[in-house]
């Protein structure tokens, strides 16, 4: 069964989502990042989607899910490299991800995770 | 050739593309399918995305609340206008209350959820016939302006 | 009253081709050369395109319906002369003159070659009639949409031309908005910034509306979906240049400004922009004090004002 590959930077956790995720996969990822959470005491988590030129309610919906069971977790998500043509579509699909914190991409995610003392 | 809910109706310019949702895959294979198609037709890269989220949306419906159907994909053309055309329809139970359907946002967390309304909001033209027990048709359409 | 008639009318091309064009050419030659702009060979060539496409789609079926793909090729065909008419600064008659032109060589033809056939002679009388009339506003209404697009291009560049972002500092960008701003061209505008927000790793841009008479509904849903999208993308926005009566509208819209910083004047959203990406800011407001900025140990001053 394919999974996105999760890596472990210290106390982050870094994924970079480089395909088109059918459904089962995103929930898939979602089980592992907060398996992974857990198991190596991860504090932050960066979820770079700059590759994805497109992100559906449904992923939107996985990726606050996962942000909003990470912060249960004690650990900070990061959201990065959102492209402006997906930022739209989100907006106009009225999906705001107002739990999740983003940034421009993976250096100014890791610089803000640090900045709150997360990793 | 499909009557369309509009003033001139919209010409297709070659037979559809019929793709299956009946699977998770093909949903993917289906978001695929519509960008190649939205970028052959010239659209802008904001309105690809729009459109293939759209698309996603629908097609989802189709698959777990319609139980799976097909995607028909017509190229369009109205007063030298080129445009993408997509038809959902399945067999499924259809829905109660389109209305309704179409005013809830899926952040309204209800049972339903289906996310017409927002799907609505990235196309340019949308329609849609359903009824309990008669399945359900969408169709949706996108312009390159200019 | 369906149209029939078909291979007859594509065989009657055939057979007088020469002619056609000789009639059609005198009236359209007169057309072209007022204008100075198609040459005569050209204009041949145009026709004997049109004309083959024409007699392919005729001779497809019996029954002549312009709608049907068989027909595709010659409503390309037409588009892209209309269009480029429309470009040269063709007036739609003349346009549409192209096709209608055709249409006295025709019937004249049709005279001849049908003579004593009065209920056939009808049938494609009405058959060339209402399929030309079709041809014709089909140009017309290309050439309308052409002409519209020729000004909605003259309107972006005007666009692009008059609202500029600028970079103000590493990392903030500025959009000063002026004159009024309706929907299509707010989006345009908000494309870009976000656009740019990417191209230069902008953690900031400020929006800034003192040059905006008015803000209607959408405007102001459209200034929040671009600072919403902004957020997603992780950048920040502040609204700046907010003016009473906008405010007021704002209000009176019922428009929720509560997750956005918003400040009177671009200058006050600079020093909080600066503060944000952590520059700290001293000095004196006042006619001789100059505007530091600190970063690190130094003091680095500004020009004043």
């Amino acid at each position: 069964m394919e999974r996105i590959p999760i890596l472990r930077m210290g106390k982050l956790l870094l994924v970079t989502i480089q395909v088109d995720m059918h459904d089962r996969l995103a929930l898939t990822l979602q089980d592992d990042l907060t398996s992974r959470i857990v198991k190596d005491g991860a504090r932050g988590v960066l979820i770079d989607i700059s590759s994805l030129d497109v992100v559906d309610s449904f992923i939107g919906r996985m990726i606050g899910n996962t942000a909003a069971m990470a912060r249960v977790l004690d650990a900070e998500t990061v959201v990065v490299g959102m492209q402006p043509s997906v930022a739209i579509t989100l907006v106009e699909l009225g999906l705001t991800l107002s739990g999740v914190r983003t940034a421009l991409d993976v250096e100014k995610g890791m610089a803000l995770l640090a900045r709150n003392g997360t990793v | 050739m499909t009557i369309f809910n509009s003033t001139a109706a919209p010409t297709s310019t070659s037979p559809p593309d019929t793709l299956p949702i009946r699977s998770d895959e093909q949903i993917v294979r289906l978001r695929q399918f519509v960008r190649e198609k939205a970028v052959a037709q010239g659209l802008s890269l904001i309105d690809q995305t729009k459109f293939v989220t759209a698309a996603s949306e629908l097609a989802r419906n189709t698959l777990i609340y319609g139980g799976g159907g097909d995607v028909h994909c017509y190229l369009v053309e109205r007063n030298g206008r080129r445009g993408l055309t997509l038809e959902f329809v399945d067999n499924g139970p259809g829905i109660p209350d389109i209305q309704r359907a179409l005013s809830d946002g899926f952040t309204s967390g209800s049972g339903l959820g289906l996310g017409l309304g927002g799907a609505k909001r990235l196309c340019d033209e949308f329609d849609i016939r359903s009824a309990p027990g008669e399945g359900t048709h969408v169709s949706i359409t996108k312009w390159k302006p200019f | 009253m369906e149209m029939v008639g078909g291979t007859r009318l594509a065989q009657l091309f055939t057979s007088n081709q020469e002619q056609l064009l000789t009639e059609w050419f005198a009236q359209q030659h007169a057309i072209a050369s007022r204008r100075g702009l198609v040459g005569e060979a050209e204009l041949r060539n145009q026709f004997t395109q049109f004309v083959s496409l024409l007699m392919a789609a005729l001779a497809s079926s019996e029954r002549v319906d312009f709608r049907t793909p068989a027909w595709q090729d010659v409503r390309a065909f037409l588009s892209e002369m209309s269009a480029q008419r429309a470009r040269q600064g063709f007036t739609p008659v003349e346009t549409a003159m192209f096709v209608f032109s055709l249409k006295q060589p025709l019937f004249t033809r049709l005279r001849d070659s049908l003579g004593n056939d009065a209920a056939t002679l009808a049938d494609l009388t009405w058959t060339i009639s209402t399929l030309f009339d079709e041809l014709g506003l089909f140009t017309t209404e290309v050439f309308q949409t052409s002409r519209e697009q020729v000004i909605v291009r003259q309107q972006q560049e005007l666009l692009e031309l008059s609202t500029p972002v600028v970079q103000l500092w590493d990392g903030i960008l500025a959009l000063p908005l002026i004159g009024t701003l309706d929907s299509a061209r707010t989006q345009v505008v908000m494309e870009n910034l976000l656009q740019k927000i990417v191209e230069t790793g902008a953690a900031i841009a400020i929006i800034d509306i003192t040059g905006v008479p008015t803000v209607d509904t959408l405007v102001a849903q459209h200034l929040l979906k671009t600072v919403a999208a902004a957020r997603l993308m992780g950048a920040d926005c502040i609204i700046s240049g907010i003016r009473p009566q906008i405010a007021q509208t704002i209000v009176h819209l019922g428009v929720n400004l509560s997750n956005v910083t918003t400040k009177a004047t671009l200058a006050a959203a600079f020093i909080v922009a600066l503060q944000r990406t952590g520059k700290s800011v001293t000095g004196a407001y006042g006619q001789d004090a100059g505007r530091a900025v600190r970063s690190g140990d130094g003091l680095d001053s500004l020009q004043p004002e």
